[in-house]
């Protein structure tokens, strides 16, 4: 269902006439619009609440007998050094001061090692395994898939219990995974990724089951009547034909896979990566830096969900699905 | 041989395969040889059952599939002596099942019922009920869509620290993470399910004279209806998923995620699987429940059709 909204999505863009330049902006402009406007009612939405949520704080320092005007506490309440709630502009501050204000590596002790002041150094640990565990759920998943579409005690047997284990709370078992591959002498960037494949082999395994099953019955019967093999109706129709199922499922596996490896760093008191970041925050009351944290998370879900959505069209283009 | 010949599912090629693997394995060891024949004999049971579409095998072959694993598992354990701190047997994992059953009830009640329900009925609701208040404005629509699409696919469990932070260790606060988990997922398929009207059908209501809320009432949400139901599976897993991880940030002495962090620490695996197989019971249940449902409320839809 998923894939086929994608689909239609792709083949609705942009066909809109008016093609000069002009026109185009406009149209841009309008679709833009409402969601700018969103996001704007999101940020004054935050201000405003920036006021209720830190001004106890504000009123617990002031000197006792002195009665706070209005304005004494809208002057302190958006530049606390550890607000309960901090303002965006604070966020984006220490966002900015932690990745263009700091070096991503430096020297120590004559060697070159990252620096964990450095949120994109952070973010690289993160990413490292998230990537990996990518890899490695969608190579599963589309094996997986492939088995089930041809076999049909596969099909039977395996689906319900594909979609079973989606019904477990995965993250929960998180720690233990670690903590077994850390006892058997596995850690590093492996034990993180598996938890990442797993959140993302099943995304694929239900999508592509879906878009290998797609071919209609006519595109079947004819490669039969070219008397192809099941080899050839998978590379030369099952697999082209699953293409748009497979990256609106490898879009949500991506952003599955990025939770996973957030969550790995939790309970593991790992040093490193976002989810170490959310941890020290969290420990030492440190807000400005967890919701910098959760900002830069936020960045990398867009931009690797971005990518596959470039990577989708170029394919598509490609392929020949005119927009 | 020539009997099996006969059975389709089970060709000459394949059991020569399974015997040649399970020879393999006998070569290099005794034990792996009984637990691969084991896995060949059952996948050929299996096979044997799918392709002659024995009754009632739509069921028995998922458990059959099930009992493999969980059989593999245990003859894998004891077999090869695994240590209970890595990977404890099933059987071990039953017996502490049965015997902490006090504490593991008190840990569901506390994570599932308290922490997860409170907060996945507060988001789904707030949702539908969001999604039914903007549908009539096309503008605020298109500009929450692509929002809400976005932060559905934020790592939002990071705001865990935030609100335990801010609602204290109690289930409050873990509610209040499920509640900002589930809440975009199902506002995204809530906006979409009102919009899938076809223009004929509202062209109907219109004659009717329609006025709005009956046009809601008796046209939007039953057409909503599935794309309801399809949010409610997918935020089950979240909801059961914030309410685990958000104690890891700090909890009561009870609780699911909780318990499975000081279990960890304490390598009592048994213990730890012990409540993985009660979130899973808790996730399968409810998903089994929410499919029930749907299938009682969307017998018109095409994918319940039998």
């Amino acid at each position: 269902m998923h894939g086929g909204r994608r689909l239609a999505e792709v083949t609705l863009q942009d066909t809109g006439t008016g093609s000069t330049i002009p026109a185009r902006l406009a149209r841009a402009l309008r679709g833009a619009l409402p969601v700018l406007s969103v996001v704007l009612a999101i940020i004054v939405i935050w201000y405003l609440a920036c006021i209720p949520m830190n001004r106890a704080w504000t009123e617990d320092r002031a000197p006792d007998g002195v009665a706070l005007t209005f304005s004494d506490i809208l002057a302190d309440i958006w530049v606390q050094e550890r607000p309960v709630l901090p303002a965006p502009h604070q966020v984006l501050g220490e966002l900015w001061a932690t990745t263009g204000g700091e070096a991503v590596v430096r020297e120590r002790r004559g060697e070159l090692r990252g620096n964990p002041r450095s949120l994109i150094f952070h973010a690289y640990q993160t990413l490292a395994p998230t990537l990996l565990g990518f890899v490695f759920g969608t190579l599963a998943g589309l094996l997986l898939a492939i088995g089930i579409v041809h076999n049909r005690a596969m099909d039977m047997g395996v689906m319900p219990w594909a979609i079973a284990s989606q019904t477990i709370p995965i993250l929960a078992i998180a720690p233990m995974i670690i903590v077994v591959l850390n006892s058997m002498g596995i850690s590093g960037l492996l034990p993180k990724s598996l938890i990442s494949a797993y959140l993302s082999f099943f995304p694929v395994v239900v999508g592509m089951v879906k878009g290998l099953r797609a071919p209609s019955p006519m595109d079947l019967d004819l490669l039969r009547t070219y008397s192809a093999d099941r080899a050839q109706v998978l590379w030369k129709l099952r697999l082209p034909a699953s293409i748009p199922f497979l990256f609106a499922s490898l879009k949500v596996g991506i952003a599955a896979s990025l939770v996973g490896a957030i969550v790995a760093e939790l309970p593991t008191g790992a040093r490193f990566g976002l989810g170490a970041r959310l941890l020290t925050g969290s420990y030492y009351g440190q807000t400005i830096q967890i919701w910098s944290a959760l900002f830069m998370a936020a960045i990398c879900a867009a931009a690797l969900v971005g990518t596959l959505g470039l990577l989708e069209r170029l394919t598509l283009r490609r392929m020949g699905v005119r927009p | 041989m020539n009997a099996v010949m006969r059975l389709p599912g089970l060709s000459v090629p394949l059991l020569a395969v399974m015997a040649l693997g399970v020879a393999l394995a006998l070569i290099v060891d005794l034990r792996l040889a009984a637990i691969v024949a084991a896995w060949f004999g059952l996948w050929a049971l299996n096979a044997w059952m799918a392709e002659r579409a024995v009754p009632g095998a739509r069921i028995l072959v998922p458990v059959i599939f099930g009992a493999t694993l969980l059989l593999i598992w245990e003859l894998a354990v004891r077999q090869f002596e695994v240590s209970a701190v890595i990977l404890p047997a099933p059987s071990a994992v039953a017996a502490r099942f049965s015997d902490a059953a006090p504490t593991l009830w008190a840990d569901f009640v506390q994570t599932i019922i308290k922490g997860a329900m409170s907060g996945y009925l507060i988001g789904c609701g707030a949702a539908i009920l969001t999604a039914i208040a903007i549908d009539r404005s096309r503008f605020l629509q298109r500009g929450l869509l692509p929002v809400g699409n976005f932060i559905a696919a934020l790592p939002i469990v990071g705001t865990a620290p935030i609100l335990v932070m801010w609602f204290g260790f109690g289930w409050q606060s873990k509610a209040a993470v499920v509640v900002l988990m589930v809440f975009f997922p199902m506002l995204v398929n809530m906006v979409q399910g009102l919009r899938a009207t076809e223009a004929m059908q509202r062209d109907l209501m219109h004659t009717y004279a329609a006025s709005y809320t009956q046009s809601l009432m008796k046209l939007r949400l039953p057409a909503a209806l599935p794309f309801l139901f399809n949010g409610l599976k997918i935020c089950s897993t979240l909801a059961l998923i914030g309410a685990i991880v958000a104690e890891f940030f700090g909890s009561p002495t009870v609780g699911m995620g909780f318990r499975i962090k000081i279990e960890v620490g304490r390598l009592a695996m048994d213990m730890v699987w012990a409540e993985i197989t009660i979130a899973a019971l808790a996730g399968s249940g409810l998903y089994g429940l929410i499919v029930l449902i749907e299938r009682r409320m969307t017998f018109w839809h095409p994918s319940q059709r039998q």
